[in-house]
């Protein structure tokens, strides 16, 4: 027998645990077809029975406002899974029944997982699941998913509800006499007129239009029009009537009577609790103190800055190890390959490509690691409630924290995961808002920038500015974000309305799993399109190339520093290994050499693409003070943004340039006229807020779910620095100050 | 026996809730997480900030902003 089998529950219910204890590491994760709701999908092999499970997303209701809500009911609808599990916290069983009472209006066949019982029975709370299972009419087996236990029971009740065929019938409870009277005329129209009936049950419809379900009157009003419009009409009749009478609204009625029945039944012996509801537990006591006003905010603090040190701290080891696994794959090809453009593209496009976007592997295992854990035991929930205060302000959500740290927000972060951390976000607009202004914090590519101009030119206040352009970041990212929700993602703030889960200890099995998808869906991502665009980017930085007389011109210059050296110092040159002493004139050979190519890697740079469009730029950038070589770094600076240190080296004539080693490139740019500590000034502003790194913004583009907000990230950003910088510059020249 | 508004409400202190008067997407979160008339509640503490508010309903901790708990009218002794 195969089965398709739903999972589903309210969030915080132990649905994800039980999830991976049924499936172990079959594990599929994809999205939902147009959202960003994430999809998983598994399979569980039980008595010879193959399941094919579905975990949908959690939610405390089948409304049409959210998105996951929309998404868990056109599974139910349009899949049709052969049963659903409902698991249902047993500590929590009032409100998680809410939920299940819903699935059985709509009349799927389910069965109920009554989880965490030990948790339940800890706090005094025994449960008769024998009595809810006849009072429901479903099944009800008790588990406790982070054991393991009772999930055998689980699969063999589900596997029994599919051989016995669909339940079929429908749970109907009374919602008062008004609502009962109009649920009852509207079913008889629904009916004759077979509206949408051939997907939804005609009563499920009814109650749908009373509660005034924006994606079911839209499907109305698209098949037929006049009924719709007939059965609003309706609606508008009993809901005046209700508000005159009862000074209430359908959908407020339904809810309460929803609950009402929940009650009724838990009434007749379900629940023995020992203690009154409003008892403190552990989970509050461990409150008291941890969301404390005065220690809540220092606790805070003391959390986020170890997550970031262990991140960063730990990760940077591996990162080494994947650093130079591709620097040595790069010099192996360098070595076999001969020379010419493929070994251009192999080296440049391809290995530093690729190295340079999986280097951020073991970051993004670690980081994920650490906001697993942060998520899994309850605290980002207080996070978001002690933050949400000032995070409201700016049209955020408290939640939002976590993205702008792990970004940079204390610097050194990357924007890559930062991105991806606005999954814990729950309220559309605000996440949105959020991921498009991450990326101006200032992550660790960016530093080694900050740090070549701060040596340049503001040596004696290094902590100073770099304090200055921390708060630069942080105040340009909320303005930014408050601009956004004002202008193009306007909109009420999203309630706040959130369960603070009790505290859990997270299992191991759960961060792993919840680390390793991550991770895994951006080694995809390294793979695809951003090996793609990395192979562009090493294009425009090296065709056209030099005109074949510029580089026979080259090469003569090089045939006459060798002849003019004689044929034993170029022996002495080329036999020699990596370690052998040379002789003066060799050295002498040597750097006459590295001369030319570094004359010749400037005039190639200056001839390719990025270079041309560096050039066409000057004619804006000169209003930040920026010349052609600046801005060819910037754009190179688009790939990751260290590149800007080496394509400042290259387009100075300096050769190779290591960004951690740049002390020449900073002596340079302080000697050379044109440059200032205003121009330099104008330059970390603009480093601050423009485009985001190529892998970001494929990030931005995965996480909103459309191409339009990666294109609006580069647009907006590059226009916004500009701008900024532009002000700073000239503003300072105008004054007469920072040598402008 | 006083009727006010839950954003009125001192820490610890316990109710009754009588009346929600919001519809629309905040009307329907507050129902669904089971803050309907009838229900008993108890305030368990307030952000840093003092807003947003959590409280103790049906078992379980919510927390909500203080512009939405003025939305929902509580009895208390």
């Amino acid at each position: 027998m195969e089965a398709k089998i739903a999972l589903a529950g309210n969030p915080n219910s132990g649905k994800t645990s039980l999830f991976n204890e049924l499936t172990g590491a079959r594990q599929h994760v994809g999205n939902y077809p147009g959202v960003t709701v994430e999809k998983k999908e598994g399979t569980c092999v039980y008595n010879g029975h193959k399941m094919h499970i579905v975990d949908l997303p959690g939610t405390y209701s089948l409304t049409a406002y959210s998105e996951e809500e929309v998404v868990a009911r056109d599974f139910l609808v349009n899949e049709k899974p052969d049963v659903v599990i409902d698991i249902v916290d047993a500590s929590n069983l009032e409100r998680n029944l809410y939920l299940a009472v819903q699935f059985l209006e709509m009349g799927v066949s389910m069965c109920i997982a009554l989880n965490m019982i030990d948790v339940a029975k800890n706090r005094g709370i025994e449960i008769d699941a024998e009595k809810l299972s006849i009072l429901l009419g479903v099944p009800v087996v008790p588990t406790i998913a982070r054991t393991g236990e009772g999930k055998k029971d689980l699969i063999s009740a589900a596997a029994k509800m599919v051989q016995g065929g669909k339940r079929k019938g429908f749970l109907e409870i009374s919602y008062g006499d008004d609502l009962d009277k109009a649920i009852l005329e509207m079913e008889k129209e629904i009916r004759a007129n077979d509206f949408l009936t051939d997907t939804y049950h005609a009563r499920w419809i009814a109650l749908k239009y009373l509660e005034n379900d924006k994606q079911i009157l839209l499907k109305g009003q698209e098949s037929n029009p006049s009924l719709s419009a007939r059965l609003e009409k309706m609606v508008e009749k009993v809901s005046l009537h209700l508000e005159k009478t009862l000074n209430t609204y359908p959908e407020a009625m339904i809810a309460d009577q929803r609950y009402g029945y929940i009650n009724s039944i838990i009434k007749q012996g379900v629940i023995q609790q020992e203690h009154g509801q409003s008892r403190l537990y552990m989970s509050d006591k461990i409150d008291k103190v941890v969301t404390n006003r005065f220690l809540g905010p220092i606790i805070m603090i003391a959390i986020l800055m170890a997550l970031y040190q262990f991140t960063f701290t730990y990760s940077e080891a591996p990162v080494g190890w994947f650093e130079s696994f591709f620097g040595w794959l790069g010099d192996a090809a360098s070595t076999h390959l001969p020379d010419g453009l493929l070994k251009s593209l192999v080296v440049s496009g391809v290995i530093d490509g690729v190295g340079g976007v999986l280097g951020f592997v073991p970051l993004i295992m670690f980081m994920f690691f650490g906001i697993a854990l942060l998520e899994d035991s309850g605290y980002l929930a207080r996070v978001a409630f002690m933050l949400d205060r000032v995070f409201r302000i700016f049209g955020l959500h408290g939640s939002s924290v976590m993205a702008y740290i792990v970004s940079g927000g204390i610097a050194g972060g990357c924007a890559v995961p930062g991105v991806m951390a606005t999954r814990t976000l729950k309220s559309p607009r605000e996440r949105l808002a959020t991921l498009l202004t991450v990326p101006f914090m200032n992550c660790g590519a960016k530093l080694p920038v900050f740090a070549l101009l701060i040596a340049a030119f503001f040596a004696e206040n290094e902590a100073e500015i770099m304090l200055i352009i921390t708060l630069i970041a942080w105040l340009g990212a909320l303005f930014v974000a408050k601009f956004l929700r004002l202008t193009i993602i306007k909109g009420e703030s999203s309630p706040f309305v959130m369960e603070l889960p009790p505290y859990r200890l997270p299992t191991f099995k759960g961060l792993a799993i919840h680390t390793w998808e991550r991770t895994w869906q951006y080694i995809k991502k390294a793979g695809t399109v951003i090996l793609g665009i990395s192979i562009i980017l090493w294009a425009m930085m090296t065709f056209p190339g030099l005109p074949d007389s510029r580089f026979q011109e080259f090469e003569n210059m090089r045939e006459t520093v060798k002849v003019a050296a004689g044929t034993a110092v170029i022996q002495e040159l080329e036999a020699s290994g990596e370690d052998t002493e040379f002789s003066q004139e060799a050295q002498d050979l040597k750097s006459r050499l590295a001369d030319i190519n570094s004359v010749e890697a400037e005039e190639g740079l200056r001839n390719s693409v990025a270079g041309r469009m560096g050039i066409a730029l000057e004619s804006v950038s000169k209003w930040a003070g920026f010349d052609w070589r600046t801005n060819i770094a910037l754009v190179g600076g688009f790939a990751a943004k260290e590149v800007v240190i080496s394509a400042l080296g290259t387009a100075y004539s300096l050769g190779e340039v290591d960004p951690e080693e740049s002390e020449s490139l900073s002596e340079t740019l302080a000697q050379t006229p044109g440059w200032s500590p205003l121009v330099a000034l104008s330059l970390i502003i603009f480093t601050i807020f423009y485009a985001p790194c190529f892998v970001t913004v494929v990030m931005i583009v995965k996480e909103s779910g459309s191409w339009k907000w990666g294109i609006f990230s580069m647009v907006f950003n590059t226009a916004l620095a500009l701008v900024l910088a532009a002000l700073v510059f000239q503003v300072g020249s105008a004054m007469g100050i920072l040598g402008g | 026996m006083t009727r006010l508004n839950m954003r009125e409400m001192q820490e610890n202190q316990s109710g009754i809730v009588t009346a929600v008067r919001v519809g629309g997407e905040l009307g329907r979160r507050i129902r669904d997480m089971g803050l309907v008339p009838g229900t008993t509640i108890k305030i368990q503490g307030r952000a840093p900030l003092n807003d947003p508010v959590a409280l103790r309903v049906k078992g379980f901790t919510l927390t909500l902003r203080n512009n939405e708990a003025d939305h929902i009218e509580v009895e208390v002794e």
